[in-house]
């Protein structure tokens, strides 16, 4: 492995060297060669791109340990894979979702998010603008979250082995002191919260695939959290268990709340935000709004004296101002998830077994 | 939602179960068994586990899920088929959704696609014609099925093929016709059904009239009924006001969509590209006379079983499987042998057990599990004593 670059202790280069310039539109299975033309790509594209200092490069990131025990006393550690197809689509692109993605899975588990690595894989064809733009929409989004690129890879494979660009970042983050959230820890008698309208991203991305030919534009919810989960943590250091409803949408994760905490979960239609296009979507194909993905939506459990407090903080931030209380936890049915039908029925949420499929008719 | 939340107003909802709840004794009153009343429609099954409609519903009425979901009644054998064709060299075969995860018996097409086969989900077979332009050089199969509700756009596909001289374009035809199969029911010597609810998209095509005969000699209620919640507890309740008075009549509850007459494009399309087979397999039913279509001679050009050799081999469903007794309704999914056991979502042994329309699948995903459990300790202890 080559790292693309790496960072001193202290940050500050140690030496120049010349930026290498790519050549031609389109990568080449020569940029993944490890020679003079990877090089290039690396400097030009991504280290271009992350603003990165042109110090010799290694092949790790290096940390002062009393740096990162400034922000609490554990470390988080996590990695995620991002393939989405189309690459861009209305809301983001498969950049954004790369940094915003790991930033989330440090931040609901209480962690600080500090540092993240970027690796590519990329299909030969690909044209180098379209690397380009990702490399900096990653470089934006981490840049305004305020956490670091530190350290990457390039790899270059035949056309046909994979689809056009897959990424991988991990994280590292620090969990802050007296923060211990656990998905075994929601308790009879806590309520259940999300920040705001879920479905978004599945939709979008379902929709930007072209097949519905819908003209309705539904937007990505492509969004880094810490910053909503900072404002709900300060305001709530109760809170019992937080996680970003991705794949599986909140069903899913209510299930795994509900499993692991041996806790029943009653959630009401009416009160679980859903936007009227994506409904309309659902409709439309088969689809239950509930097992749609999302990228910037949290579910919250807090005890339920807190309640308001914690609603009050997810509202007051920019990306908690749809936010809702959608059911509480309960000692009936155990493992189990039902939701109160707006028409007053109640049926059992269940995890999917595989993909969600459009129905026929 | 405009014109979508108005059909699931709790309050409207109320009132029906009120008037439900007063209808059910009345007819109960000196019989022993539940008024037990069959949606035909895997639309319905879908709305009534979606809305938990069954949970509102007071005790002494029992809802049967019928065969109206065309993915759950699909044979092994068909799906072989499928499999043999979307593995044929250079083969673009084109499907809906959720036919892709019916087991045959060499696996469903999901399993082809992840062998190398090239499967392509679409939603509606105009997507498979476009799929079929783009790619002159291949041949692309629509693998047709549904009833009379998804026949139409079928059809009007053919004739847009023929009109546009597409020559790599062909259906695997598996479309099937609601009214053979609600009589093979109707005569099934088990039957215990009071009633039906008639499904609304096919009626939508095919009109009212054709339900007549369930009223007039069999004597049973049925209501053609829209697919949100309030649609199908004011159809119930139009099916129990009829046996409360002692009526049988074909009524219309969803006749903002469905005119008596039909719909004649529609039925001219049909009628232009499909005839009747003698007799087709269904799932857990067996042979059913007249209650598939296949495509008329005139567009043979178009017919996937005509142009390519399909296996065409006859599988038995699995011994073990009770899909015929639960579609009729003699017994409930939960009675099955091996529901819950051998037979879950992850591992479909019966189609119902398959799509979020069989009955089965759908006891499984939204059904209430505690009252499945109670049921069946009742029935150990039962065969016990």
């Amino acid at each position: 492995m080559i790292s693309t670059h790496g960072v001193t202790s202290n940050g500050a280069t140690n030496g120049t060297r010349t930026r290498g310039r790519v050549r031609g539109n389109t990568v080449t299975l020569a940029h993944g060669g490890g020679g003079k033309a990877m090089h290039d790509l690396i400097d030009d594209v991504f280290l271009e791109a992350f603003d990165q200092s042109l110090a010799p490069l290694e092949d790790q990131a290096r940390f002062q340990l009393a740096d990162l025990a400034l922000h609490g006393d554990r470390l988080a550690f996590t990695t995620d894979s991002y393939v989405v197809k189309p690459l861009d689509f209305p809301g983001g692109n498969i950049g954004k979702l790369a940094i915003c993605g790991t930033i989330n899975d440090l931040a609901v588990g209480g962690a600080i998010p500090l540092y993240l690595s970027c690796a590519v894989i990329v299909e030969e064809g690909l044209p180098i603008d379209t690397l380009r733009q990702v490399a900096h929409t990653m470089a934006v989004t981490a840049r305004d979250a305020g956490v670091k690129v530190v350290t990457g890879d390039t790899k270059v494979v035949e056309r046909g082995a994979c689809d056009k660009l897959f990424i991988n970042t991990s994280g590292v983050g620090v969990i802050r002191t007296g923060i211990n959230l656990g998905i075994d820890h929601a308790q009879v008698g806590d309520v259940i919260l999300v920040n705001g309208l879920l479905g978004d991203h599945g939709a979008a991305i379902l929709n930007a695939r072209g097949d519905m030919a819908l003209t309705t534009p539904i937007e990505s919810d492509c969004a880094a959290l810490h910053t909503l989960i900072d404002t709900l943590l300060a305001a709530v250091p109760e809170t019992r268990f937080l996680r970003d409803a991705t794949r599986g949408g909140l069903a899913t994760v209510l299930n795994e709340i509900a499993e692991a905490s041996q806790v029943g979960i009653e959630i009401v239609e009416e009160c679980t935000p859903i936007r009227a296009e994506v409904k309309g979507f659902c409709e439309i194909l088969g689809l239950d709004p509930l097992y749609l993905a999302n990228e910037g939506k949290l579910v919250c459990v807090v005890p339920g004296a807190h309640a308001k407090t914690a609603l009050a903080a997810l509202k007051s931030h920019p990306l908690g101002t749809g936010a809702a209380i959608i059911g509480d936890v309960t000692e009936h049915r155990a493992g189990r998830v039902v939701m109160k039908t707006v028409f007053g029925g109640r049926r059992i949420v269940d995890m999917l077994v595989g993909e969600q499929l459009p129905r026929i008719c | 939602m405009k014109y979508v939340d108005e059909f699931r107003d709790p309050e409207k909802a109320q009132f029906l179960l009120k008037e439900i709840r007063r209808l059910v004794p009345e007819i109960r009153q000196g019989r022993k068994r539940p008024i037990s009343i069959m949606e035909v429609c895997g639309g319905h099954t879908h709305a009534i586990f979606r809305y938990g409609v069954e949970t509102m519903l007071p005790d002494g009425i029992e809802l049967v899920h019928g065969p109206g979901c065309p993915v759950c009644v699909l044979p092994m054998g068909r799906v072989d088929d499928c499999v043999a064709l979307a593995n044929m060299p250079g083969m673009l075969f084109t499907t809906f959704g959720d036919a892709m995860r019916v087991p045959g018996s060499k696996g469903s097409l999901l399993q082809a696609k992840a062998n190398g086969a090239d499967v392509r989900m679409v939603y509606s077979p105009l997507d498979a014609l476009k799929i079929a332009r783009e790619n002159p050089s291949r041949q692309v199969v629509f693998f047709a099925l549904g009833f009379e509700t998804t026949m139409p756009s079928t059809a009007l596909t053919v004739l847009r093929a023929e009109r546009e001289k597409v020559k790599n374009f062909s259906l695997f035809c598996n479309h099937i016709t609601i009214i053979p199969t609600i009589k093979a029911i109707l005569d099934s010597p088990d039957l215990q059904l009071d009633g039906f609810l008639g499904p609304g998209h096919v009626s939508m095509v095919i009109g009212n009239t054709s339900y007549q005969f369930i009223a007039d000699h069999y004597k049973r209620p049925l209501v053609v009924a829209g697919f949100e919640p309030l649609d199908i507890l004011h159809a119930l309740w139009m099916v129990l006001k009829q046996l409360a008075e002692g009526r049988s009549e074909i009524e219309n509850q969803y006749n903002r969509v469905v005119p008596d007459g039909g719909n004649s494009v529609a039925l001219d399309a049909i009628g232009r590209v499909f005839e009747l087979r003698e007799f087709f397999e269904w799932r857990g039913l067996g042979s059913i006379d007249h209650s598939g279509v296949r495509v008329r001679e005139e567009y043979a050009s178009f017919d996937a079983e005509r142009r390519f050799s399909v296996p065409a081999l006859k599988i038995a469903d699995p011994k073990s499987c009770q899909c015929g007794e639960v579609l009729k309704g003699v017994i409930k999914p939960w009675d099955c042998k091996v529901f819950g056991r051998d037979c879950t979502p992850e591992t479909p042994l019966g189609a119902l057990m398959v799509s979020s329309e069989g009955a089965c699948a759908a006891y499984y995903q939204y059904g209430d599990i505690e009252k499945i459990h109670d049921t069946r300790s009742e029935r150990q202890l039962e065969e016990i004593v």
